[in-house]
């Protein structure tokens, strides 16, 4: 079929061929002994058939060449195993160019074999393990319309079977015969071909070597994972190319090396960032190795996979939950490993183990390390913010240990939760009475102080416990309990005047007259100026409202997006927790990560390396003058700084029926490159998210969605820190369409 | 990519230090990072820790520290496999890992990572390529030999001391010295399973999970391609021994590879069924790469040909299914009277394993509440000994046999126990007490009930040594947990 010489590198690969393994057992014949398609191998032999004449006329250049050389060999690859899956996995017939090459070289190798293999794998099914998820109309109508992935209708999985043995990597005869190439040349080789500016330039050869890269069997563990990290500098040029890469890797998801399944899944979040759908689906993959690596006998393995399981919890909470007896601790554990898998245990839960994780939680509190009950303790303090009565019964009963590590942890977790949750607030009221004898450090007795003196009305005997504070004031060694000593007693003064003002004059004359600490002594100070004001001024001080609670939403971040940390995924980063990372970047100065390729950083220094021509087909076209900048990461303090500090530029009412679904919303928020800093839970009411964008010059919106369901409408508004009108107006109309599409969707 | 790489003792002296890329401090930094491992706050995790533009990582085995430092932000899987597969090379190089063994061998171990890394960049790690380069012969302390071990009392085991081999048998550099001509042709398969089961106050079973492996260590010469030729005569020897214990297969057979048979009933994921009866289940498999599959789907079996050294051949993983009783069954009753501040606990343990088995090494942890003063006991046997230490109480229970069971009466006095209000007696546990776990080994016994049914193997025979097979099952606790 093709009059066109092989090219090099099929002439390359050739000899290596016949020099292949015996022929395996259960191979009917010799007949169809060369690397090609075998039975089943699918829908890809189908069109070898039709397309392949069509495209026999094209030039072959010796990539091209080799890239068909190699899709038969991989499509060969499939085998039996594979349930029909071809692995190229785009409908639409882009992907021809390729395919053409493939029909003619196998066609020429063994005309015999084409008509079979066609009838074979004509009815078998097209979609490979990973492709786009849509049907041919928006396939074509890409990246154009963004939100068409979200509807995920077609996004089969006719995943392999899960079992790792059905497809093995080597069995296969195809592979068994590429040539042996030590790995570490091979490395090396592939890395000078692709940072030579004149393979960038071309187009062809540039990805011939990153098919070859792919498409190396016989590397070891180091090797697979030095090029899957090597392969993060590479950024396909269309959404067929990405999906054939995929393709080509899924089999490093099932390696037996976790460095390599890190590595893979890596790579796969990084790719895949356009298609949270593909990313759902790699992390639902990577969650039975990294569930085995969690159980790894290595400690230190364990530690770093916990790590990571944390991570993922951020974006995809529940994604563990039905495995949360897999992160019960055992004695025998290091410390270190008890408390992350504690708080993996405290991220996960949900309404049907919350019984058992609490359960498990309440043993560890009574643990012979202070430390390890302590940290139980606050994890059940963090559960309590959603199962509250359950976790307030557990540490009221707690408290019954009178023991002094627990009692003090116990009352600073009842006040953060007071604060956060006051629905519980009769129930700690009646659990603080004769706490005071076991607590001694100034943590614990500061959380005492404030509790009785912000709800002291409803503690009988508040004024009393308070008194004995005062009584021992002067051999009080913490300042910040003398302060908060000061605070509740003014606040009890106020609704409990009569037991309180006698107490009240001793601690102030004691603080203003003996006290040698400045700071409480001008607190003293002022308290007692403020006194002589009038008991309404100081009413109006002390007791004026409160910071809105609904604020308090920007503090537990809800859900990250994937792509927030798909760059720090199997890093250091997660492994030092992110916090601790930002304070030794920080010290080291130099490290920067670009948004754009947030690679490693041996590959930050070397800069892009797609060609200047190829960036506009990377880039999509966009909606008008306004251009969104994607990763623009807006801490939430920051977000909530600047929301403040800035007035509403726009306020509209959108119609709205039913309630929010917010993994939706923020997923398709994502694709239109507007980052959800934070979000209220589905079916919360009101239902409120803040929203940050950024376009390219800088601009920055920042948005509030409020939807009160009984107006069944969505109240919208933006904040712009430039004020322009004609970016403002393309922003809302960015945000229109998206809150659109995501109630037709609903409706 | 590494900086440096150093081993430590567990007292912190530095054996081994090796600096690949010269970009970063002198030797002082292994002093370092043991100051730093030491001084570390509880709260935070030894296993990467941070120093100027440096990471540390390490991992512990057999008590060594093994560090990496980088000054990049890599993948902490990789890193950690690869220090755990130097750790596993220098163990089949040196014979076992262990400081001695290590401060006998610094020249080998040098030689050894000049070859596996270069300036920090992995090179390779196999068997296959580093025994081309190695030169240098390991030094063993004492010159180890099978037929020394007549005289070896193996865990009491009243067996002809000519067919099983100790525990520590593999324990031996893999590549045999040159002049040494009487080297073994040796393989150790082991079957490992471990254990970790949470078993709730009512005795319903909350958890089970059980990871196991197949390992396998081998001796035999392995590589160039000379004809193969060998006596096509198969003698199995001895099915029964006892237990911890190789147990010999002798076969030769003219293949150039190895064949591994698994027990034919063996299934993978919920859904598959073979054979008629209950089948052995697991969950997940997964294979080394270097293991060949044809005849797995319809034989069970593997095929490979063995690295010298140490493979993972496979990994399972089974979880809330198991086929068989769990090994123990712990039934506490507790009796506390507030007034006088007696606490008595009293434990019957029964061992669920078939009669002709039994567990050693079983070892009882149960945390008490604080301030537990005295401790009188009453024991079922006179080789158990139970004691109090680290506020919890620990029974030692050297053997169990299969179907027996065990009990155990202890009586202490908490003087300030604390409790719900009211006075007197109460049978339900205090706070503070329990959970107990279990600590055990099982020797041929799997839980999945997964066996190596053959181990066939095709030997050039150079000398006149036939090859030894020894084939082990074991399963052990990870973690055995009884709520009370």
């Amino acid at each position: 079929m093709v009059a066109a010489p092989p090219a090099e590198g099929a002439a390359r690969l050739r000899p290596a061929e016949r020099r292949g393994r015996a022929p395996g057992g259960r191979r009917p014949g010799g007949a169809r002994r060369s690397a090609l398609p075998r039975g089943g191998g699918g829908g890809g032999g189908a069109r070898l058939g039709a397309v392949g004449p069509e495209e026999a006329g094209l030039p072959q250049g010796a990539g091209r060449g080799l890239s068909g050389r190699v899709a038969a060999r991989r499509r060969s690859d499939g085998g039996p195993g594979r349930e029909g899956a071809a692995p190229w996995g785009g409908e639409a017939g882009s992907g021809a160019e390729g395919l053409g090459v493939a029909g003619a070289v196998s066609g020429r190798s063994e005309p015999a074999c084409g008509p079979q293999e066609g009838t074979a794998g004509a009815g078998a099914g097209l979609a490979g393990p990973w492709s786009l998820g849509c049907g041919p109309g928006e396939a074509e109508a890409g990246p154009t319309s963004r939100l068409g992935a979200l509807r995920r209708p077609t996004f089969a999985s006719p995943r392999f079977p899960r079992q790792g043995w059905e497809e093995p990597a080597g069995t296969a005869p195809g592979r068994e015969t590429m040539p042996y190439l030590g790995s570490e040349d091979v490395v090396k080789e592939l890395k000078k071909a692709l940072c030579n500016p004149h393979v960038q330039a071309d187009r062809l050869r540039y990805r011939n070597v990153i098919q070859r890269v792919i498409r190396m069997p016989k590397l070891d563990q180091w090797g697979q994972a030095e090029v899957l990290n090597f392969l993060l500098r590479y950024q396909p040029r269309s959404e067929e190319e990405l999906f054939d890469i995929l393709n080509l890797l899924d089999s490093f998801l099932k390696s037996s090396s976790p460095g390599v399944v890190m590595g893979a899944t890596k790579l796969f979040l990084i790719l895949a960032k356009k298609f949270p759908h593909v990313q759902t689906d790699v992390l639902v993959q990577v969650k039975g190795p990294l569930l085995a690596a969690c159980s790894s006998e290595s400690r230190e393995l364990c530690f770093a996979a916990l790590c990571h399981v944390r991570q993922i919890l951020h974006s995809l909470p529940g994604h563990f939950s039905s495995h949360y007896k897999k992160f019960f601790c055992s004695y025998s554990e290091p410390h270190y490993i008890k408390l992350q898998k504690v708080e993996v245990l405290c991220e996960l839960v949900n309404d049907e183990n919350v019984q058992q994780v609490l359960e498990e939680l309440r043993g560890y509190c009574t643990d012979v390390s202070a430390d390890f009950a302590q940290a139980a303790i606050f994890a059940i303090g963090g559960i309590a913010r959603t199962y509250t009565d359950q976790c307030v019964q557990i540490l009221t009963e707690l408290l019954g240990l009178r023991q002094e590590h627990i009692t003090t942890v116990v009352v600073q977790t009842f006040r953060d939760l007071v604060w956060l949750c006051p629905q519980c607030t009769e129930a700690v009221c009646q659990a603080l009475p004769g706490c005071e004898e076991n607590i001694q450090d100034s943590e614990g007795k500061q959380a005492l102080i404030w509790l009785l003196g912000v709800h002291g009305e409803r503690i009988p005997n508040a004024p009393y416990v308070l008194e004995d504070f005062v009584e021992n004031v002067k051999s009080e060694t913490f300042p910040a309990v003398k302060m908060e000593l000061l605070t509740a007693l003014l606040r009890l003064f106020l609704c409990r005047p009569a037991e309180c003002q006698d107490m009240l004059g001793r601690l102030l004359h004691y603080c203003i007259e003996e006290e040698k600490d400045m700071a409480v002594r001008d607190r003293g100070l002022f308290y007692y100026r403020l006194l002589l004001a009038g008991i309404d001024e100081v009413k109006r001080i002390l007791c004026s409202p409160k910071s809105d609670p609904s604020l308090g939403l920007l503090e537990d971040q809800a859900e990250r997006p994937v792509n927030s940390w798909a760059s720090d995924f199997n890093t250091l980063v997660p492994v030092y927790g992110k916090a601790r990372w930002a304070a030794i970047s920080k010290y080291q100065g130099a490290e920067h990560r670009g948004p754009e390729l947030p690679n490693t950083a041996s590959f930050a220094s070397s800069g892009p390396l797609i060609p200047e021509e190829h960036k506009e087909t990377v880039q999509e076209p966009d909606s008008g003058a306004l251009m969104l900048v994607p990763n623009c990461q807006l801490t939430a303090e920051y977000f909530e700084k600047t929301w403040f500090s800035l007035k509403v530029a726009h306020q509209q009412v959108f119609p709205w029926k039913g309630a929010v679904h917010p993994d939706t919303l923020q997923m398709a928020l994502q694709v239109v490159n507007i980052q959800t800093i934070a979000m209220s839970r589905a079916g919360a009411h009101p239902w409120k998210a803040y929203l940050s964008a950024q376009d390219d010059t800088g601009c920055l919106f920042l948005t509030e969605l409020l939807l009160e369901p009984e107006n069944s409408e969505m109240q919208i508004s933006v904040k712009q820190n430039e004020p322009r009108t004609e970016t403002l107006n393309g922003f809302i109309s960015v945000l229109e369409t998206v809150l659109g599409t995501i109630g037709d969707i609903k409706s | 990519m590494i900086s440096q790489f150093f081993i430590l003792s567990s007292k912190g002296d530095p054996l081994i230090y090796k600096d690949f890329r010269g970009d970063s401090g002198g030797r002082d930094v292994a002093e370092l990072f043991y100051r730093k491992l030491t001084g570390l706050p509880g709260d935070e995790s030894p296993v990467v820790m941070h120093h100027d533009d440096r990471h540390f990582i390490h991992i512990r085995h057999s008590g060594l520290y093994l560090v990496a430092t980088t000054s990049e932000n890599i993948s902490p899987f990789s890193l950690l496999e690869l220090l755990s597969r130097l750790a596993t090379l220098l163990g089949d190089y040196c014979g076992s890992l262990s400081e001695g063994t290590i401060s006998r061998n610094v020249a080998l171990v040098y030689e050894l990572l000049d070859e596996v890394l270069d300036y920090g960049y992995v090179q390779t790690t196999s068997m296959e390529m580093l025994r081309n380069f190695i030169q240098t012969e390991a030094v063993v302390s004492k010159p180890f030999s099978l037929f020394d071990l007549s005289s070896v009392g193996l865990f009491g085991a009243e067996t002809q001391q000519s067919k099983v081999a100790p525990s520590t048998a593999a324990s031996r550099p893999v590549l045999a010295s040159r002049s040494d001509q009487s080297q073994k042709n040796e393989v150790f398969l082991d079957v490992v399973e471990r254990l970790s089961v949470l078993i709730a106050s009512n005795g319903s079973l909350l958890k089970v999970d059980v990871q196991g492996e197949i390992r396998l260590k081998s001796f035999l010469p392995s590589g160039s391609g000379e004809k193969s030729q060998g006596g096509a005569w198969d003698r199995q020897l001895l099915s029964a021994v006892y237990g911890g214990i190789w147990q010999p297969f002798l076969t030769f057979f003219p293949l150039t590879e190895m064949r591994i048979g698994l027990t034919e009933e063996f299934c993978v994921g919920k859904s598959e069924l073979r054979g008629y009866g209950p089948g052995i289940r697991v969950d997940e498999v997964s294979f080394h790469s270097s293991v060949l599959l044809e005849e797995f789907e319809s034989h069970r079996i593997l095929r490979l040909q063995p690295p010298q050294g140490e493979l993972t051949v496979m990994r399972y993983q089974l979880s809330d299914d198991l086929p068989s009783p769990l090994p123990f069954r712990l039934f506490p009753s507790v009796q506390w009277d507030r007034g006088s501040g007696r606490l008595q606990v009293y434990l019957k343990l029964r061992c669920d394993l078939p009669p002709k088995s039994q567990a050693l090494n079983v070892r009882l942890h149960l945390p008490l509440p604080r301030g537990v003063v005295s401790l009188s006991q009453e024991l079922s046997g006179p080789e158990q000994k139970a004691e109090l230490g680290e506020g919890a109480l620990r029974w030692d229970l050297p053997r169990v046999q299969g179907g027996s069971q065990l009990s155990g009466l202890f009586q202490m006095d908490v003087p300030g126990l604390p409790g719900p209000p009211g006075q007197g007696h109460s049978t339900t546990a205090p706070l503070g007490l329990g959970p107990a776990s279990l600590s055990f080994e099982l020797p041929r016994h799997t839980c999945s009930g997964l066996q190596v049914r053959f181990l066939r193997l095709a030997f050039r025979p150079c000398g006149s040594t036939s090859p030894h097979k020894w084939v082990r099952h074991l399963s052990h606790s990870d973690a055995y947990v009884i709520r009370i």
